[in-house]
């Protein structure tokens, strides 16, 4: 009995070095810059359509880079248009509506090039490594990257669940059919 | 690069004065005289307690090994001294209570209605400091150094934007802490002119070891000088290189951040850089405000500073000499 006890403490502390402790990379990413693939606007291709990769940025399964995207989405104002996921001024963030595309590549060009009637071009002006924490995070409001890397708690008074709390929502496709 | 930023960072420790036993205010010389009052106090017990406790061990035991029998004399004696012990230490106790209590009270105001009012705000990972004034063109904003006139009270306001920091600059003041939400004050005032350092005192994340300060006490004719040049808009960049530097400063995304008087940036995040070169540190009192290290710092802030909140700039190389000049140019 002892020594069934004994080993199984040690496979259970060996199980819990094999735990990966998540790192904090304080040097942006350098595959940034490089676009991981093309972002199609349309659906239409010559041929058969080629297989859509999920380019969902560096951050995704970054807690502590999506936790940034929060403060940074607060501090750079988005809120002041999209508001806390809900929308006002601009589109709500928190369905699964995505005019421009829901992937993260999409929701990183439409930071970076701006789309017509109202969203602002901030290419140059934020760093490319903080467009894509915001763009994480912008993307926990649907609840499109994985639960355990969500904030657990909302920083402002606003009575929707935490995004950690926030029900996964499948991306539509929007009118214009864009493959997102 | 790096080595050079180390050798700087190593040097900068060294900048200001910073012990709580070298009192250069009021207020730290009294606290001062409590730590030595409790040293004293408590060495004394210690000494005792320690000769009370050689005595009992070194007691000649009777031929049975064990302590012998107490004699009624004796034991008359043992428990005058025993009594006589709870009693000293009661009254001991009670006299470094009363000194405290009269220290904090001391401590806690310096009440003077003509005192220079500074507002310190705490962020991760740097100070943010504002002179206020009824009349708002006579409101100064830095950051990471607060000068004051020598011989005159200084109230600061502290507050916090992010998590609990605490303000201690040993040779003037004890600690006090910032809670957000919950502003506190206090008094300092420094008896003669110098340049004292303060720190961050209560963990407050990656960087609370490089969240350093300067107090910089002056003559008051001095200080009124350089109120008057904090005040001021700083000249308009002199050379074709300086001008392109505040072009790029402008525009990059320095501007969403920093705030340059007289120029369209004004972004309210990060330490307010309208007479940064007039500055002695870089940083939060980490770096010594030269030229390679700004330069340093604009480009790559993660190395000296690892996790700090300013991400890394990449500018064209002609671009961060000019933005380097044109700050170096903001006096």
């Amino acid at each position: 009995m002892r020594r069934h006890l004994l080993s199984v403490s040690i496979l259970l502390a060996l199980a819990l070095a094999g735990c990966p402790r998540e790192t904090r990379s304080f040097h942006a990413p350098a595959s940034e810059s490089a676009r991981p693939e093309t972002v199609r606007q349309v659906s239409l291709q010559p041929g058969a359509a080629l297989p859509k990769q999920a380019a969902s940025g560096p951050y995704e399964g970054n807690a502590w880079a999506i936790s940034q995207g929060e403060r940074l989405y607060e501090q750079y104002n988005c809120v002041g248009c999209h508001f806390h996921g809900g929308g006002g001024i601009g589109p709500p963030l928190m369905d699964e509506q995505w005019i421009y595309g829901g992937s993260g590549q999409n929701i990183h060009d439409t930071i970076v090039q701006g789309r017509p009637n109202g969203m602002p071009s901030y290419g140059g002006h934020i760093p490319d490594g903080q467009v894509w924490m915001i763009t994480a995070y912008v993307r926990t409001l649907s609840g499109q990257v994985p639960k355990p890397e969500r904030p657990t708690r909302n920083d402002e008074l606003f009575p929707h669940p935490s995004e950690q709390a926030m029900p996964r929502k499948t991306p539509k496709p929007a009118q214009a059919d864009h493959p997102g | 690069m790096n080595a050079g930023m180390n050798a700087g960072m190593n040097g900068i420790h060294w900048i200001g004065r910073h012990s709580a036993l070298h009192a250069h205010g009021i207020e730290a010389a009294r606290i001062g005289h409590l730590w030595w009052l409790m040293f004293w106090v408590c060495s004394t017990v210690f000494v005792l307690v320690m000769a009370a406790t050689g005595f009992a061990i070194t007691r000649r035991p009777d031929s049975t090994g064990l302590p012998g029998p107490v004699a009624p004399r004796s034991r008359l004696w043992m428990t005058r001294v025993v009594a006589g012990a709870v009693g000293l230490t009661i009254v001991t106790l009670f006299v470094l209570l009363f000194a405290s209590v009269a220290t904090g009270r001391a401590v806690a105001s310096l009440g003077a209605p003509s005192a220079v009012v500074i507002k310190v705000t705490g962020h991760q990972w740097w100070w943010e400091v504002e002179y206020q004034d009824p009349q708002p063109s006579h409101i100064v904003r830095t950051a990471n150094e607060i000068h004051i006139p020598a011989g005159r009270p200084v109230l600061i306001r502290l507050a916090s934007n992010d998590v609990i920091h605490s303000f201690w600059v040993p040779s003037l003041h004890g600690k006090r802490d910032l809670i957000p939400g919950h502003d506190s004050q206090l008094w300092i005032e420094a008896d003669r002119p110098g340049t004292y350092r303060g720190f961050c005192a209560e963990f407050c994340g990656h960087q609370h070891a490089h969240m350093g300060l300067l107090i910089i006490a002056d003559r008051p004719d001095r200080y009124a000088a350089w109120y008057a040049a904090q005040l001021q808009t700083p000249p308009p960049p002199a050379s074709p290189l300086e001008q392109r530097g505040r072009q790029v400063v402008e525009a990059a995304p320095c501007a969403l951040c920093h705030t340059i008087g007289g120029t369209t940036a004004s972004g309210s995040l990060g330490p307010d850089l309208t007479h940064l070169a007039s500055r002695r540190t870089l940083a939060a009192a980490t770096l010594p405000n030269t030229a390679a290290n700004l330069g340093a710092w604009i480009v790559d802030p993660q190395a000296a500073k690892p996790g700090n909140q300013m991400p890394a700039n990449s500018l064209a190389p002609g671009d961060l000499q000019a933005v380097v000049a044109y700050l170096e140019s903001l006096r």
